[in-house]
């Protein structure tokens, strides 16, 4: 188990390298020049060649792209994302600032999916063909359809506008006030939450249905045990590892949905700060986003991976 | 000749013989969502070819007397704020989706199982280079992908296509890898090489073939995801640029007038929820027939 731990960190490492390099690369070659790392477009263009010149030559943008690499990873290492063209403040510290937000969020919305899709997944197994099932199916089927962002507008009309149950747009950190940060939270909780939701339940279904047909099933059932301890002791826990797989591209999900529902309900978080730096063509701030983002993938799907040697024995004793 | 002699003995023996051809037909539209989207997907199509025909309004022509009108027999769904007719924004949008969702699926498709067949075909380093680099790009959130190449290009048709494709292709080459190191063991494989076949014959007429079934799945699949996000990106104002139709960009411009105008955000979700809908439950249907544990049983 040791060995599939670190190689694992290994590779998650490597990935991470990875990452960075293309982010650079791409950060670097494409648009028409780096300088706009540093400068607004406008004033770009009212400067004279020997000022672009100096610039570059004080941030080093004349030498290799090599050293300029490491330049940047070594700062990224020490938690300096370079400075935000427009707001001209350190592009980290804004992070710190939102990212929680983004999490919280986010977290509400991935433990919400576990604890609701998971049980309807089992429920329709169990159940299957008959009504619940079908009425539970649908429902999933139409979760992984929904539009979020279609979702969130619509709720903000009917639950903010119509029914004026919850206040919409904005966020209020739970530590202020408990109550009106949840009670802010609920919809766009739920938007994220959808998606995750619908495909939780329907992998869980088919993968538990797959389960329920095996030998070592027929054989819990034939041992006169009940269908309870059936189901949890015995087919649960081959039934669920393909869920955990799909729960780590859900976490990815989210991060990106994020992006949508931020905008969407106006809360300041990571996925606002991407939209809001891209209409002002932030390079800085958008290359430290989408940087995040991506580390916080491969993290949370190293440890989905490492979950697995608790849940798959056949992976711990490899 | 030999070959095909055993096969044959082995296909009269099996007791009722069902042709492949009339069992995947059979299964793929015994249920009957399945049916439903086959249908809403093949309106689709007709919507977006013969949008002229078919809208009753100019999608583009602005109407400021008639703006911001509720649904009346004139106009179905009503105006938007320049009093442009919703149901004829909503035809022309079937293009904007299609054409995205085709294109971006193409560049998806071609990239991604092309690297995913060198991949699994020569393995080693080979395959460990590849796909790291597709577990890297995996990494990146399909909309935080799209976000940075429209920070770098710009919004637009165009680039939302580009984005959205480089964003899908690790999910192919990861697929047809897989694909590709199963496929290779089988003895046909072994044959053909014994045969003097250069690896490029095996890859293209051996393996490709075989390995399609799962592929076209994941194709109808991702067609709704892929249509998904264009509507996502054009809600955010980053994708498909207005003036053009697109679903995401109605959302979005119907926002404003959520009070006394619903139907202008609404109207464009429902088409969109109703078209990725078919598309995944044609996917459903589709694997549900290729599926080869499934053969005899239905």
């Amino acid at each position: 188990m040791t060995t599939y731990i670190i190689r694992r960190l290994i590779q998650a490492i490597f990935v991470i390298l990875i990452v960075t390099v293309m982010l650079f690369l791409v950060m670097r070659l494409l648009p028409g020049d780096p300088i706009l790392m540093l400068v607004t477009e406008t004033e770009f263009e009212t400067m004279r060649q020997e000022q672009i010149d100096h610039l570059k030559h004080e941030f080093g943008l004349d030498r290799s792209l090599f050293v300029q690499y490491f330049d940047w990873i070594s700062g990224v290492l020490r938690g300096d994302l370079g400075l935000s063209i427009v707001h001209r403040s350190s592009v980290a510290k804004e992070l710190v600032r939102r990212v929680p937000i983004t999490l919280h969020i986010g977290l509400l919305a991935f433990i919400i999916s576990i604890i609701i899709g998971i049980p309807i997944g089992i429920v329709c197994a169990v159940r299957r063909g008959r009504w619940l099932d079908t009425i539970l199916t649908v429902f999933a089927n139409i979760g992984i359809t929904v539009p979020i962002f279609w979702l969130g507008v619509m709720m903000i009309y009917l639950f903010a506008l119509k029914l004026d149950w919850f206040p919409v747009f904005g966020y209020t950190s739970p530590f202020e006030d408990f109550w009106l940060s949840t009670s802010r939270l609920i919809l766009p909780v739920f938007c994220l939450a959808v998606t995750p939701i619908a495909s939780a339940a329907r992998q869980t279904r088919s993968s538990m249905l797959e389960v329920m047909q095996q030998d070592y099933i027929r054989t819990a059932w034939s041992k006169g045990l009940r269908e309870r301890t059936v189901i949890a002791r015995h087919a649960l826990k081959n039934g669920l590892i393909p869920v955990v797989t799909l729960k780590g591209l859900s976490l990815s999900m989210i991060i990106g949905g994020s992006v949508l529902i931020e905008s969407v309900f106006s809360i300041p978080g990571m996925g606002r700060l991407a939209v809001e730096a891209i209409f002002s063509q932030d390079y800085p701030t958008i290359q430290g986003v989408v940087l995040l983002m991506a580390i916080i993938v491969v993290l949370s799907n190293l440890l989905i991976d490492l979950s697995y040697c608790y849940l798959d024995p056949r992976i711990r004793y490899s | 000749m030999s070959e095909t002699g055993t096969r044959q003995i082995e296909l009269m023996e099996a007791p009722p013989h069902v042709s492949e051809f009339r069992r995947f037909f059979r299964v793929f539209l015994s249920r009957r969502i399945v049916l439903f989207g086959m249908i809403i997907i093949i309106l689709f199509f007709i919507t977006a070819a013969f949008a002229e025909f078919l809208a009753p309004y100019d999608p583009y022509e602005p109407d400021l007397y008639n703006a911001l009108l509720q649904p009346s027999s004139k106009h179905l769904l009503g105006t938007d704020a320049i009093g442009r007719d919703t149901l004829s924004r909503i035809i022309f949008g079937t293009r904007n989706s299609l054409m995205v969702g085709v294109i971006a699926l193409g560049i998806a498709v071609i990239i991604g199982m092309t690297f995913g067949l060198l991949a699994g075909y020569f393995g080693g380093w080979v395959h460990s280079l590849i796909m790291r680099f597709m577990d890297a790009l995996m990494a990146f959130p399909m909309i935080a992908l799209a976000l940075i190449i429209a920070a770098l290009l710009g919004g637009g048709l165009k680039n939302v296509m580009i984005a959205l494709g480089i964003a899908l292709v690790p999910g192919y080459a990861r697929l047809m890898c897989g694909q590709v190191l199963t496929i290779k063991e089988n003895d046909y494989i072994l044959a053909a090489r014994a045969g003097g076949a250069r690896n490029i014959r095996i890859m293209l007429s051996h393996i490709l073939p075989n390995s399609l079934p799962p592929l076209i799945v994941l194709i109808t699949m991702m067609m709704g995801m892929t249509m998904l996000a264009e509507a996502g990106l054009s809600f955010l104002g980053i994708g498909i640029e207005a003036p053009a139709a697109s679903w995401g960009g109605m959302v979005n411009d119907g926002y404003k007038y959520l009070m006394t105008s619903p139907i202008l955000s609404c109207a464009p979700g429902v088409a969109l929820m109703l078209v990725v809908f078919s598309f995944n439950m044609v996917g459903d249907g589709l694997r549900d027939a290729l599926d080869p544990r499934l053969r005899g049983v239905l």
